[in-house]
C-alpha cells in the first residue's frame, strides 16, 4: 500500500502505530490521526458516496464541516453510529469503519445508475411526476422513493453507553481556541474572572496547528502554543477540547457537548460517552474562525478534489501529502501557500490556476522560485477520473470569453473559493448580519446578547490580526465586567495574509446546463439546480434552499450556503441581501441524542413517586399502574389469579369483612388562617361556613369556566383549619390554582396554603369490620355511630401514632382514612395488617377501589368527567352552594351553553344481555342509522360487579337524567348492545351499610 | 432558557424555577354575577397577545412560590422589568426609555 | 400553467430544463381586489385557490410579510390524521384527509401524501380509556382508527420499545392507517402555482400593517408596506401573527402565540415506517423521505414571537424519544427550529366570520394546522365567498367562547386522576 506520510511533518506521533479497519480491510495510521488523515496517508481518497447520484466522494475538508467523507463507526455490540465525519473521528486500535450509501461496494455502487439520469433528476423533479397512474403512488412510487432515503444505516441495538450533563457558570465563555480565542482568553483572564475556552477539536490551537512555519514572539509557533496553554491554565482558564458549542440560547446560555470516550481505544469504567454542558456566561466571545469555500465547476466533486486549506492541514498537522501531483485552483491568495507547502513536502505541484487575471507579485515570485507553473485568468471546466481525480481541464478567460482548454494531469485538485466567517452561533442569538460587499460575505452586525465576535468571524484575515482582535475583544469583555486588562497580542512572523475574489460557478466553454458543478456535495445540488429553482419562481433563498435541498445536508450549508446565495443572487440579478441568507439553526454540528437525553433515561426518564407502603406491596406481588408520576398498587394477585379473579376476591373481602388500601397518593393541602373558611367558600362550590369542627364534606372544585376540575373530601379540624384532599393527579394543579386566586385575586384574605401530600400518608380501612378492627387502636376518639358518625374527622392517636382520622367512605362500606406522618405509615400498616388477620383483612388496589366506588356511583374526576362536565351534568347539583354570592365557576356555570337543555348527564347503564361494556364505547339512541351516526354519549366506567350480580357502567348520555329506564344502544364492531339507563348508585342506595 | 428576576426574592434565576401564568392585570370582577356573557368571555379567554412588550404573570414555583408581574418583549423574550403583584402597572415609556 | 408530468419532465430534461416557466409570477399589488387574504401559508393560498376554482372569485391577492409557505406551513412535522374525538373535529379533519387523497392530482403538484399510518401510543389505563373512546367515536363517524396491542404496535413500528420495565410501558395503541405525512413545502407551492394559474396575485415580502374599515364598519382594505390595497373582503390566516393583524381591525381574539420547536436527525436508511405519537411522554416522530427522523417537541411555556425556544425542551423531547425508541440514542440531532403557533382556549381552530362585516378569520390551529390545510382552506373559501360558514366549519365560531360551547379535544384527552 502506498504511503503518503511525510516523515517529520505534522503533530501526529509516528512512533505509535494504530490499526483500524475500513470496509473490513486493515489500515495503519499513527496516534493523532483522524480516519480521514489515516486513509489519505494510505493513498485512499474514496470514502463515501453522495446522496442522490451516489457519486464517489473523498474528503473535501479536514474538519467538522465535512459533507462527503461520512462513515459508519463501530466499537463492538451496541456501539455503532452512522454518518460519522471521517475528518473528525480519531482512530484507535480496533476501530471499525464502514462506508455508506453504496451497494454492493464503495468502489462499485449500483446506485450510481442515478448519475446517468442526472438531467432527469433535476431540482424538484419529484414534485412534477410520480402522479400517474393515480394508483401507482402508494404501491410503486412512494415505496421506491422511501427506499432511497438516508446515508448511513440507523443503529439497531440499545446503546450501552451512558451520558451526563452539568451546569456551568462563568464570566467569559470563549468559543474557538484558535489565535483569536487564545488571545481573548489571555486578555480576559484577569483578577479572578472565570474564563472558559472551548474548542471542538482534539487539541487547542485552531489554525496555528496548520501553520508550523509561523514564529510568535520569536518562538516557533507550536512552542509558543504549548507555553501559552500552560499560562492560560495557570491563570485559571478552563480549557475544554473535543467540546462543541452546539447552540446559543436566551441570555447567554450556551449548550456544549463534550466528547469523552469516542477517541479512546479502551473505555474507562464509569465514564460517560458524552457530557452536555449548560453554560451561563456573563459574556461570550465567539472566535470560530472562517470556513473555506469550494469553487463551483464541472467535476468539482471527484475524490482528490479538496479544499486547499484542508490539504495544508493534512500536511502540516497530520504529516500527510494528499497528492503527489496536485493542481491548485483558486480565486484567493491563501491557496498559493498550500501549493508552496506541498511543493516543499515533496509534491510536484502541476500548476497554480487562479481565476484572477493578476495576483500579488510576491506570490508569483515564490511560485517561480519553487518551479510551479502558474495560470492566471483561467477557469476550470471539467475534471476526469472515476474513483480519483486524474486530470483537470482549464481554459483561459479573456474579456468574458472562455478560450481553448488545456488538460492538466494530476492526482489532486486543491481549490479555494475564499473564506466564509463562521457565524452560526451568532445567528442563534438572532443577531443581525450585514452584507459586506468588498468581502462578498455577511459579517456580524448586532445582537441583543452580551456577545462579541473576534478574529476571522469578523472578516479579519491572518494570524496577527486574529491575535490582536482577540486580545482587544478580551480586554473589552474584561472592561465590561469591571476589570482592567492590559494584555497585548504577541508579534507574529511569517504571517500569510491574503485576499481574493468571490466567484459564482466558474465560466465554461461547455454546456453549462449539463455541468456537474456541485454546490452542496452531499445532496448533489448543482449550480444548474439553483438556477432552475430561480427560473421556476423561487425568489427567496429559503425557497431555493427548500426546492433544491441546498444547505440541508449534514454540514447544514457550512460549505454551500454562500456559494448558493451568490449563484441565486446572480440568477435573480439582485444583490445578495435582497435574496437573504437562510437562518442557521442549532446545533452547530450534529449532536448525539444520548447527550441531549443525558441522565433522563430508563428509571430516570421521569421520577417515580412511591408511597411508604410501596415496598410492602411489591413484596406481596402487587401489580402496579402509573397514575401521574406515582406508581400505585393496582391489584394483589394470589398465585394463579388473573386481574379479574383478584379484583373479584378483593371486592368481596371489602364488602364481606374489611379491606386495607394505600391512599397515600391523594393530594393533601392544609388551608389555615383566620380567613380560611371565607377562602374555602370562594374556592369550592359547596358551603363551608356551617361545617362544624370535626366534620368533613365532599368538595367540588370548578374552573371559572364552570367545568369540574377536581374533587375530594375536606375536613374541618379547627375553625381556622381545613384538611383538603385532592385527586392523585390533581394535587399540584389544585394548589397552584388556590395560590393563584389567593395571591392575586384575594390578597386581602389571611390564609396559608401548604402542600402536605408527602407529609401525611393515608391508610384506608373499608368494610363492615373496619370499625371493629380500628376501634381498639384509637385513643382519643370513640368510634361509635354517635360519637364519630360518617363524615367525621379528628386528630387523635392510632396504634400509638399521631394521626388525623377521617370517617369517610369511597366504597359504600364503613370506612376510615388514617393519616399518619409518612415515616410512620409502614408501622401503622403492619399493625393494622396484623390486627386485621382475625377479620381476614385483605389488601386491595386501585382497580378494586374503582369497582367499589362505581357500584356506589362515586365519580372519578378525569374518568367520569373530562373537562367539559358541570356539576349538574355529573348529577351533583346538590354540591353547589346556590345561595353563595360567588365561588369559582359560579358565573361560568350560568353561560348559555352550560344551562342548555340536552347536555350530557352522568347516568348508570345496565346492559340488557348482561354483557360488560367497554370503557370509551359510544352510545346512540337509534341503532339502525347509517354511518356517520349521531352519538349521544359514551361509557365512562364499566366493571363486573359481584355485588350487583352483573356488569355495571357509568356513562355520559345526552339528557340522561330525564331518560331513566329508557334503552340506549352501544354499537360495537361485531354487534350492538342494548342498555337501560339507571341511576348511578347500584349498591345500597339508602347508605345503610355506612352505619356502624 | 430565560433568566428571570423574582421581585420577592430579589434574585435573577433560571426559567426552570418559574412557571408562566398568562397575561397580567386581567381582573376578576368583584361581583361576577353582574358580568355579561361577553364580559365573562373577556375575563376567561380574550388576551392581548401582543408582538412586543407584554404584561404577564409568572410564579416562582420552585422558590418563594409567589406570583408576580413582568413586562417582557415577546419579540426578543427580554424582560423589561418584573414587579410585585398588586404593584401599579409600569408605564411602557419609562421601561423602553431605559433601553435606548 | 405548464403541466407537470413524466413526459414534460423528460422533454425539459432534453433542453436542460431551461424552458420551465415560473410556478407563480412575482406579483405587485393592484389597487383593488375582491378578496385580500393575509398570510400566504397553506391555509391562505389554499383558500385563494378554492375561491378561484369553486366560487369563481379570481380577483384575489394573497399577501405575506415574508416568503410564501415560510410560516408554520414550512416548519411543522407534517403529520396528517383525522382521528379526533368530537364530531365537529372529526368532520373537519376527515374532510381534509379526503382532499389530501387527491391533492397531487388536483394541483398537478406532487405533495407526496404518504399514508404510512399514525400510531398513537397508550401507556396508562387512562390512555386506554381515552383511546378507546376515540376509536369508537371514529368508527361511528366513519373515520378509520383501530386498537393495537403492544405486540401489534411493535410489529407495525419495529423500533418501538415495548418492555414492561419501561418507565411508561406501552400497553397498546390506536392506529389510523389512512393517516400519514406529506411534503409541507409542496403544499404551499402547489396551491400557489394552481392559484396563480387561475389569476390570483401572490404578493410576498409585503407586511400588512393594518386592516382599514369604513364609516359603516365594513372593511375597506389593508395598509401594507407597498401601500393601501382596497378590498371588498379581507380574510386573515396569519397563524401566530393573527392577533396582531386582527387587533388593527379592532377585533380581539381568544388567542395566545407560543413558540413550538421541532427537530430532525441526520438522515439514515429507512428504519421508521410510520408516524408514532405518545402524548403521555410527549414524543412525536416519523422519518422523512430524505431519511431524517422528524421529531416534534412541545411548546415553551411563555408566549413569544421569537421563534427561538430553549434547550430544556429539546432535552426533554429527545429523552422522550430515546425512552420509547432506545435504539436511536446514538443518532444525532441535525437541526432544530421554531415556529409560532396560535392557540385557542379549547385547542380547536376558529374558521369564521367576524363581528366586522367583510372580515373573516382562520386561526387557532395550535400545533396541528398542517393536517387540516386542504379542508380548512376549502371551507374558509366557502365562508368568504358566501358570507356564511360551510356546515363543516359552522361550529368553529368565535362566539363559542362566549356561550361555552367549546370543542375541547384537549380536555377530553387529558386530566389524570
Amino acid at each position: 500500500m502506498k504511503s503518503c506520510r511525510v516523515p517529520g511533518r505534522g503533530r501526529v506521533d509516528a512512533s505509535r502505530p494504530v490499526t483500524f479497519t475500513f470496509d473490513g480491510r486493515r489500515y495503519g495510521g499513527v496516534a493523532g490521526d483522524t480516519v480521514a488523515s489515516a486513509l489519505l496517508a494510505n493513498g485512499v481518497h474514496l470514502m463515501g458516496r453522495s446522496f442522490k447520484y451516489h457519486r464517489p466522494r473523498g474528503p473535501v475538508s479536514a474538519g467538522s464541516e465535512e459533507p462527503n467523507a461520512l462513515v459508519g463507526t463501530r466499537r463492538g455490540p451496541g456501539r455503532f453510529e452512522p454518518n460519522t465525519r471521517a475528518t473528525v473521528q480519531e482512530i484507535w486500535d480496533g476501530l471499525e469503519v464502514t462506508s455508506q450509501n453504496r451497494f454492493p461496494s464503495l468502489s462499485f455502487d449500483l446506485g450510481a445508475v442515478n448519475d446517468a439520469g442526472y438531467m432527469l433528476f433535476s431540482a424538484g423533479f419529484y414534485y412534477k411526476t410520480f402522479m400517474w397512474p393515480r394508483g401507482f403512488w402508494d404501491k410503486v412510487y412512494e415505496p421506491f422513493i422511501r427506499r432511497a432515503a438516508g446515508l448511513g444505516a440507523s443503529p439497531t441495538e440499545e446503546d450501552p453507553d451512558s451520558y451526563a450533563s452539568r451546569n456551568l457558570h462563568c464570566d467569559v465563555l470563549i468559543v474557538g481556541a484558535g489565535p483569536a480565542g487564545l488571545a481573548a482568553a489571555r486578555a480576559a483572564a484577569v483578577e479572578g474572572l472565570r474564563v472558559v475556552l472551548v474548542d471542538e477539536n482534539a487539541e487547542a490551537g485552531g489554525t496555528l496547528l496548520s501553520e508550523p512555519h509561523l514564529q510568535i514572539d520569536g518562538r516557533p509557533v507550536w512552542d509558543w502554543l504549548a507555553s501559552e496553554l500552560s499560562v492560560l491554565k495557570a491563570l485559571g482558564v478552563r480549557i475544554m477540547t473535543r467540546t462543541t458549542a452546539i447552540g446559543y440560547y436566551h441570555q447567554n446560555m450556551v449548550g456544549l457537548v463534550e466528547k469523552l470516550t469516542d477517541h479512546l481505544p479502551a473505555l474507562p469504567a464509569d465514564t460517560p460517552r458524552e457530557r452536555l454542558w449548560r453554560v451561563r456566561a456573563g459574556w461570550v466571545v465567539l472566535a470560530q474562525g472562517a470556513i473555506e469555500k469550494p469553487l463551483v465547476f464541472n467535476g468539482n466533486d471527484r475524490p482528490g478534489v479538496m479544499l486547499a486549506g484542508a490539504a495544508q492541514t493534512y500536511l502540516n498537522r497530520y504529516g500527510v501529502r494528499v497528492g503527489d501531483r496536485p493542481v491548485v485552483l483558486t480565486s484567493h491568495d491563501s491557496a498559493w501557500f498550500a501549493a508552496f507547502d506541498l511543493q516543499g513536502a515533496g509534491a510536484r505541484v502541476q500548476a497554480i490556476v487562479d481565476t484572477r487575471p493578476s495576483v500579488r507579485e510576491d506570490l508569483l515570485h515564490e511560485a517561480r522560485a519553487l518551479g510551479i507553473p502558474v495560470k492566471l485568468g483561467h477557469t476550470a471546466t471539467a475534471s476526469s477520473g472515476r474513483l480519483r481525480v486524474k486530470s483537470l481541464r482549464v481554459n483561459p478567460v479573456q474579456g468574458g470569453r472562455v478560450g481553448a482548454p488545456v488538460t492538466i494531469a494530476c492526482d489532486a485538485v486543491l481549490m479555494s473559493g475564499g473564506w466564509t466567517p463562521s457565524l452560526h452561533l451568532f445567528s442563534h442569538t438572532q443577531g443581525k448580519l450585514a452584507w459586506d460587499e468588498e468581502q462578498t460575505t455577511f459579517l456580524p452586525a448586532e445582537t441583543r446578547e452580551d456577545c462579541v465576535i473576534a478574529g476571522a468571524g469578523r472578516g479579519l484575515w491572518g494570524v496577527q490580526a486574529a491575535l490582536e482582535d482577540g486580545a482587544a475583544r478580551g480586554r473589552g469583555v474584561a472592561a465590561a465586567l469591571g476589570k482592567d486588562s492590559t494584555a497585548r497580542a504577541p508579534r507574529v512572523q511569517g504571517d500569510r495574509t491574503g485576499t481574493g475574489i468571490t466567484q459564482i460557478e466558474l465560466p465554461t466553454d461547455l454546456n453549462a446546463g449539463r455541468a456537474k458543478a456541485f454546490v452542496d456535495y452531499q445532496n448533489d445540488v448543482t449550480a444548474k439546480d439553483l438556477r432552475l429553482a430561480v427560473r421556476e419562481g423561487m425568489h427567496s433563498i429559503e425557497h431555493v434552499k427548500r426546492y433544491t435541498t441546498n444547505g440541508m445536508a449534514t454540514d447544514q450549508g457550512k460549505l454551500s450556503n454562500i456559494n448558493g446565495l451568490n449563484i441565486a443572487a446572480d440568477a435573480l440579478g439582485r444583490p445578495q441581501p435582497q435574496v437573504g441568507l437562510t437562518t442557521f439553526r442549532p446545533p452547530y454540528t450534529p449532536t448525539t441524542f444520548g447527550a441531549l437525553a443525558n441522565y433522563h433515561r430508563g428509571d430516570h426518564f421521569e421520577l417515580t413517586r412511591k408511597t411508604p407502603i410501596d415496598a410492602w406491596a411489591e413484596a406481596q406481588g402487587a401489580a402496579f399502574e402509573p397514575v401521574g408520576q406515582w406508581r400505585r398498587a393496582w391489584y394483589f394477585p394470589r398465585p394463579g389469579e388473573d386481574m379479574e379473579a383478584a379484583v373479584r376476591r378483593e371486592c368481596a373481602a371489602v364488602r364481606g369483612s374489611v379491606g386495607i388500601f394505600d391512599a397515600s397518593t391523594l393530594g393533601k393541602i392544609e388551608v389555615v388562617g383566620p380567613d380560611a373558611v371565607t377562602f374555602m367558600e370562594r374556592m369550592y362550590t359547596n358551603p363551608w361556613a356551617k361545617l362544624g369542627v370535626g366534620r368533613c364534606r365532599y368538595g367540588l372544585l370548578l374552573g371559572d369556566d364552570g367545568f369540574i376540575r377536581d374533587d375530594g373530601v375536606i375536613g374541618r379540624l379547627a375553625p381556622d383549619r381545613f384538611h383538603v384532599t385532592t385527586t392523585t393527579g390533581g394535587a399540584a394543579r389544585v394548589l397552584n390554582m388556590m395560590e393563584d386566586y389567593l395571591q392575586t385575586e384575594w390578597p386581602d384574605l389571611n390564609v396559608w396554603l401548604t402542600s402536605t401530600t408527602e407529609q401525611w400518608s393515608t391508610v384506608a380501612l373499608n368494610g363492615p369490620n373496619a370499625a371493629k378492627l380500628l376501634a381498639p387502636l384509637v385513643e382519643g376518639v370513640d368510634l361509635t355511630e354517635e360519637a364519630f358518625p360518617h363524615m367525621s374527622c379528628a386528630e387523635c392517636t392510632v396504634a400509638g401514632l399521631p394521626a388525623r382520622l377521617f370517617r369517610v367512605s369511597f366504597t359504600g362500606e364503613i370506612g376510615f382514612e388514617v393519616n399518619v406522618p409518612s415515616p410512620m405509615a409502614m408501622q401503622l400498616w403492619e399493625r393494622l395488617w396484623q390486627e386485621g388477620q382475625r377479620y381476614g383483612i385483605t389488601a386491595y388496589g386501585t382497580e378494586t377501589m374503582h369497582v367499589l366506588r362505581a357500584e356506589k356511583g362515586y365519580i372519578i374526576v378525569g374518568q367520569d368527567t373530562d373537562g367539559t362536565v358541570t356539576p349538574y351534568d355529573a348529577g351533583m347539583g346538590w354540591a353547589v352552594g346556590k345561595s353563595k354570592p360567588d365561588f369559582v365557576g359560579k358565573r361560568g356555570l350560568a353561560r348559555p351553553d352550560l344551562v342548555a337543555k340536552n347536555r350530557r348527564h352522568l347516568v348508570g347503564l345496565l346492559t340488557q344481555d348482561g354483557s360488560r361494556l367497554e370503557e370509551g364505547a359510544q352510545i346512540v339512541f337509534d341503532p339502525d342509522q347509517p354511518i356517520p351516526m349521531t352519538m349521544v354519549g359514551h361509557v365512562t366506567s364499566s366493571y363486573h360487579s359481584e355485588a350487583v350480580g352483573q356488569p355495571i357502567a357509568l356513562a355520559l348520555v345526552e339528557g340522561g337524567q330525564d331518560r331513566m329506564g329508557q334503552t340506549v344502544h352501544i354499537p360495537m364492531p361485531d354487534r350492538t348492545i342494548a342498555a337501560t339507563i339507571t341511576g348511578t348508585v347500584f349498591v345500597d342506595p339508602e347508605n345503610t351499610r355506612l352505619k356502624i | 432558557m430565560l433568566l428571570i428576576h423574582c421581585p420577592y426574592c430579589d434574585e435573577t434565576l433560571p426559567e426552570v424555577e418559574f412557571t408562566y401564568a398568562g397575561q397580567a392585570h386581567v381582573v376578576r370582577a368583584a361581583d361576577p354575577a353582574s358580568q355579561s356573557d361577553e364580559e365573562w368571555e373577556n375575563f376567561l379567554y380574550i388576551r392581548s397577545n401582543p408582538k412586543g412588550p407584554h404584561y404577564e404573570r409568572w410564579r416562582h414555583l420552585h422558590g418563594c412560590g409567589r406570583f408576580f408581574n413582568a413586562v417582557r418583549d415577546t419579540i426578543s423574550d427580554r424582560f423589561l422589568t418584573t414587579y410585585k403583584a398588586g404593584a401599579p402597572r409600569p408605564e411602557l415609556s419609562s421601561l423602553l426609555g431605559d433601553r435606548t | 400553467m405548464a403541466r407537470f408530468n413524466a413526459l414534460s419532465l423528460l422533454k425539459h430534461s432534453l433542453t436542460g430544463h431551461k424552458n420551465w416557466p415560473e410556478q407563480w409570477p412575482e406579483a405587485q399589488p393592484r389597487a383593488e381586489y375582491d378578496v385580500v387574504i393575509v398570510g400566504a401559508g397553506g391555509h391562505g393560498l389554499g383558500a385563494a385557490y378554492y375561491l378561484a376554482k369553486q366560487h369563481g372569485i379570481t380577483n384575489v391577492a394573497v399577501i405575506d410579510k415574508g416568503w410564501l409557505g415560510g410560516g408554520n406551513t414550512g416548519r411543522n412535522t407534517t403529520i396528517i390524521r383525522s382521528n379526533y374525538l368530537y364530531d365537529e373535529s372529526a368532520r373537519l379533519y376527515d374532510h381534509s384527509v379526503d382532499l389530501w387523497e387527491d391533492l397531487s392530482q388536483e394541483l398537478n403538484y406532487n405533495v407526496m401524501y404518504s399514508k404510512r399510518g399514525v400510531l398513537m401510543l397508550a401507556h396508562t389505563v387512562h390512555d386506554v380509556q381515552s383511546f378507546k373512546r376515540h376509536i369508537h367515536s371514529n368508527r361511528l363517524n366513519g373515520v378509520d382508527n383501530r386498537w393495537l396491542t403492544a405486540g401489534e404496535c411493535k410489529e407495525y413500528c419495529p423500533p418501538l420499545n415495548i418492555s414492561p420495565k419501561a418507565r411508561y410501558p406501552v400497553v397498546g395503541g390506536a392506529l389510523q392507517e389512512r393517516a400519514g405525512t406529506a411534503r409541507h413545502d409542496a403544499v404551499a407551492w402547489g396551491y400557489a402555482r394552481a392559484a396563480a394559474a387561475r389569476g390570483v396575485d401572490i404578493i410576498q415580502n409585503c407586511p400588512v400593517t393594518a386592516i382599514r374599515r369604513g364609516p359603516d364598519g365594513r372593511v375597506t382594505g389593508v395598509d401594507t408596506a407597498k401601500g393601501f390595497i382596497r378590498a371588498k373582503k379581507v380574510a386573515v390566516s396569519a397563524a401566530g401573527h393573527t392577533s396582531v393583524v386582527m387587533e388593527t381591525a379592532g377585533v380581539r381574539l381568544p388567542l395566545e402565540s407560543f413558540p413550538l420547536q421541532a427537530l430532525v436527525s441526520e438522515p439514515v436508511k429507512p428504519i421508521f415506517p410510520c408516524v408514532a405519537m405518545s402524548n403521555a411522554v410527549h414524543a412525536y416522530i416519523s422519518q422523512s423521505d430524505k431519511g431524517e427522523l422528524v421529531i416534534g417537541s412541545g411548546t415553551d411555556q411563555y408566549t413569544s414571537y421569537s421563534q427561538r425556544g430553549g434547550l430544556p425542551l429539546i432535552e426533554h423531547t429527545i429523552a422522550a424519544i430515546t425512552e420509547i425508541f432506545p435504539i436511536f440514542s446514538r443518532m444525532r440531532m441535525l437541526r432544530k427550529w421554531g415556529g409560532i403557533v396560535d392557540v385557542t382556549p379549547d385547542r380547536s381552530p376558529i374558521i369564521a366570520k367576524t363581528p366586522v362585516p367583510g372580515l373573516y378569520v382562520n386561526c387557532g390551529w395550535g400545533t396541528g394546522g398542517f393536517k387540516a390545510t386542504p379542508g380548512s382552506a376549502h371551507v374558509f373559501a366557502w365562508t368568504i365567498a358566501r358570507d356564511e360558514p360551510h356546515p363543516i366549519n359552522a361550529p368553529f365560531t368565535i362566539e363559542r367562547f362566549r356561550t361555552g360551547r367549546l370543542i375541547d379535544e384537549a380536555a377530553a384527552a387529558a386530566v389524570a386522576h
